[in-house]
């Protein structure tokens, strides 16, 4: 059975961090999965097949959690104790608003675009280099472990999950661009 | 090292003994099964000669055809010869008028969403039927292979929703038939082929049927299969091409439109074979018995041919490009692309999709059988024949699943491409002050309205205290198995009083619905329950006995102490012992408590399976 008192980092043998080795932490998954996998125990009695599926979903899980750069920093702070829920999603950075604002004009006014697609990928290609700027700031905030630091990232993760549902939004005007044509 | 000796005398129990699995690969049209022999996977022939079992259940009282047999009947006894059953898998009868096809049975409709067919030997459901078609591979599986088969893996379309995986998997345990999977028809493909030893890469599934094509797109990545995108057209295939071919024969003799059925059916029959000879040659001859008595004679060249079906093949690429599109992908991406269903081997057919997707098609394996061909190589692996192979196929959930919120949404709990096994929950709360129950829609689909999703589901959750609206913690898990089925359980857990309800699909079947059919499938056969019954539990104690065996004999010793060992052993004599008895009940409680003697060893057993993965690397010391 997986240990499920050990957190994910250690469920694959990972250094607890932001960094995470992608190959590292797909080829563990891999190894893991071909030990607990129900495939595997595809003949066994009903316990084993209970146990394994219970071992398999947890590894699915963990590796979605590590994965995903927004999950993983939410998990990351939740280990250290930094609770989320708190006053989660206060942003007080105030030019960090102002640029939402815009990037939401921007994306309220792409339908009378001459060329929407386009305007699309150039909306989409600015969210993405905010996502990717954010994600290096956290991933220093997280080095830092200090509790200021980390203060700070819990405020940059809020701001994480107002790009990813800015862009997620994009995309579901994309779909709905699509259908209308 | 010396091995503990469990058994008793005469009794094998070697770790290694070979066990007999199938794939079985369950058509619209046709199905096949296959088997692993001498490390060749190959599709099993009846006893004269035939692989093809067409997908046709023919019914009269006291007796039941399958196959060609039936086929034969179809058109002189369609109400009671029910063929392309799998398009009514795991659908309602409300599901099944909209399909568009006429179909000429007689439905009953009294109770419940599983339609029932009325035939001559009696109401059956589509489960039933793809049930006696299963029996007939299995019994041919068996017959090939001198035993009884210790489990199976079925393939199924990937776009086949929950509600068809549970039915073929209720199909498949009606025929008592143990399921080592459920796999994807063009997974299974991929495998035939052994794409899947590959590191990663992007593939596609060209599937062109009788009736049916499908287009699949895969991404390998580390020996995870995922289905990128699905698509295809449920009304195109090689009956079209005859069709064409047909008209083409009455163009050149000069046969009218309002010929009779008789001899339309004799030209669409000649079309087919003019098609089938152009494979290999360049020109088809003709000779066309009229209606007058007089004959016509011809001859259709490939070129006449081609040109004849490309408009039908330019058809098929529609879907392709929409399914690359879905999947986010370009045409030059894709590595490679297999070839299904006979309709693939028409020449022009492997140009055109050749040229599509810029890659020459994967033609070796014969494209009728290469679906079962994968099963059998898949079914092997998983009953624990080839214990050092490394492969693992991680499939995906191919729709998302979620559940219906205020207003008619959809709010989706696991997203389409998750890897399965998966378990999520999500929590919700009442509305109103003291609500005391909470519905709960299960559903699956991409879309956000309610009304555009497929319901697989619905049930309440009562006895919720009575609360202010909003204080109500009500969390809802979803959980999909490795075979993609889900269960859905909802609990309220902010005052401690919990209420949990487990739901299976509605259109699957209930334990008793299962026993009812069985009581009655069996009286045709004049078998009796209890005998059915001590069958399923001896079969189980057997293959409980053959699990425990070969794991004690492999790390019983490294796993156990003496002392550990005494409880464990008796059981297993105790086991041993009733296993040939005839008191069924007797048996069920052995392997119960066999199985809870050994509980902490299972647990061992599979801790080591996990040291051992982790070995080489030192970051962590794992502790039991």
């Amino acid at each position: 059975m997986l240990d499920f008192s050990k957190n994910y980092f250690e469920l694959f043998g990972l250094p607890v961090g932001f960094e995470v080795d992608g190959g590292r932490l797909a080829d563990r998954y891999r190894d893991l999965q071909r030990a607990v996998h129900p495939d595997r125990y595809a003949n066994a009695g009903g316990q084993e097949k209970r146990l394994s599926m219970q071992a398999a979903t947890h590894l699915n899980d963990a590796l979605n959690t590590l994965k995903k750069p927004l999950l993983r920093a939410q998990y990351l702070l939740e280990l250290k104790g930094v609770d989320m829920s708190a006053d989660g999603g206060n942003i007080t950075d105030g030019n960090f608003l102002m640029e939402q604002m815009a990037l939401r004009e921007e994306l309220a006014g792409i339908k009378e675009q001459p060329d929407p697609y386009d305007a699309i990928v150039g909306l989409m290609n600015r969210i993405k280099s905010h996502i990717q700027s954010l994600l290096r700031e956290i991933s220093v905030q997280f080095e830092d472990d200090t509790p200021q630091a980390l203060e700070q990232a819990k405020e940059s993760v809020s701001k994480l999950q107002f790009l990813y549902r800015l862009s997620a939004q994009v995309e579901e005007l994309e779909e709905e661009l699509d259908e209308a044509l | 090292m010396a091995l503990i000796q469990l058994s008793e005398p005469g009794q094998s129990l070697a770790p290694h003994q070979h066990k007999l699995a199938a794939g079985i690969d369950l058509g619209t049209t046709n199905s096949l099964v296959a088997t692993v022999r001498s490390g060749q996977a190959e599709t099993l022939p009846d006893e004269q000669g035939r692989h093809l079992l067409p997908s046709v259940v023919r019914y009269q009282q006291g007796r039941i055809e399958v196959g060609h047999e039936a086929l034969s009947a179809a058109t002189t006894d369609p109400l009671n010869t029910i063929a392309s059953v799998k398009r009514l898998m795991g659908r309602s009868v409300e599901d099944i008028k909209t399909l568009g096809d006429r179909l000429p049975y007689e439905f009953q409709q009294q109770d419940a969403a599983v339609p029932r067919i009325h035939t001559a030997g009696g109401d059956v459901s589509p489960i039933e039927v793809s049930a006696e078609i299963l029996k007939v591979l299995a019994a041919r599986a068996e017959a090939s292979l001198g035993g009884e088969l210790n489990g199976v893996v079925i393939t199924v379309p990937a776009y086949f929703d929950d509600a068809q995986r549970q039915a073929t998997k209720d199909a498949a345990r009606l025929a008592g038939l143990n399921v080592l999977r459920l796999l994807n028809e063009p997974t299974a493909a991929a495998v035939a082929y052994g794409l899947d030893r590959n590191q990663e890469g992007i593939h596609a599934i060209y599937d062109l049927g009788g009736g049916t094509f499908d287009i699949s797109i895969l991404r390998l990545n580390q020996g995870v299969f995922e289905v990128l995108s699905t698509g295809g057209d449920s009304a195109l295939g090689g009956d079209d091409f005859d069709r064409l071919v047909a008209g083409w024969i009455m163009q050149q003799a000069g046969i009218e439109d309002d010929a009779g059925h008789a001899m339309l059916r004799r030209l669409m029959r000649d079309a087919c074979a003019a098609k089938e000879a152009l494979t290999d040659a360049e020109a088809a001859r003709l000779d066309i018995g009229l209606e007058d008595g007089s004959r016509w004679q011809g001859e259709l060249d490939r070129a006449t041919f081609d040109q004849l079906v490309e408009p039908l093949i330019r058809k098929t690429l529609a879907p392709c490009r929409r399914a690359l599109r879905d999947a986010g992908l370009s045409a030059s991406e894709v590595e490679d692309v297999v070839m299904v269903g006979g309709s693939t081997r028409i020449p022009r057919v492997r140009e055109m999709v050749g040229e599509f997707f810029g890659a020459p098609p994967l033609v070796d394996i014969d494209p009728d059988k290469v679906v079962a061909v994968g099963a059998a190589i898949q079914a092997d692996i998983l009953v624990g024949n080839k214990p050092e192979d490394e492969m693992l196929l991680l499939d995906v959930n191919p729709l998302s699943l979620g559940i219906e919120t205020m207003g008619g949404l959809v709010e989706k709990i696991i997203p389409r491409n998750t890897t399965i096994p998966v378990a999520r929950a999500q929590e919700f709360t009442t509305f109103k002050d003291g609500q005391t129950a909470m519905a709960v829609h299960v559903l699956q689909g991409e879309r956000e309205l309610v009304t555009d999703c497929r319901s697989l589901a619905r049930f309440e959750l009562r006895n919720i205290p009575a609360m202010v609206a909003g204080a109500a913690h009500i969390l809802v898990t979803f959980e999909v198995d490795a075979d993609g089925l889900l269960h859905v359980t909802a609990k309220e857990q902010s005052s401690g009083v919990e209420a949990s309800v487990e739901v299976k699909p509605s259109y699957g079947l209930t334990d008793s619905e299962i026993e009812d059919m069985l009581r009655s499938s069996i009286a045709n056969a004049q078998e009796d329950m209890d005998a059915r019954r001590l069958r399923e539990q001896q079969v189980e104690a057997k293959r409980v006995i053959e699990a425990l065996a070969s794991a004690l004999a492999a790390d019983g010793e490294q796993l156990l102490t003496k002392e550990e060992q005494v409880p464990i052993k008796k059981a297993f004599q105790q086991l041993v012992a009733l296993s040939e008895s005839d008191d069924h009940e007797a048996i069920k409680q052995a392997v119960e408590a066999l199985e809870k003697s050994c509980e902490f060893y299972v647990e061992r057993r599979m801790n080591a399976n996990v040291r051992k993965a982790m070995a080489g690397q030192k970051v962590e010391d794992f502790n039991d």
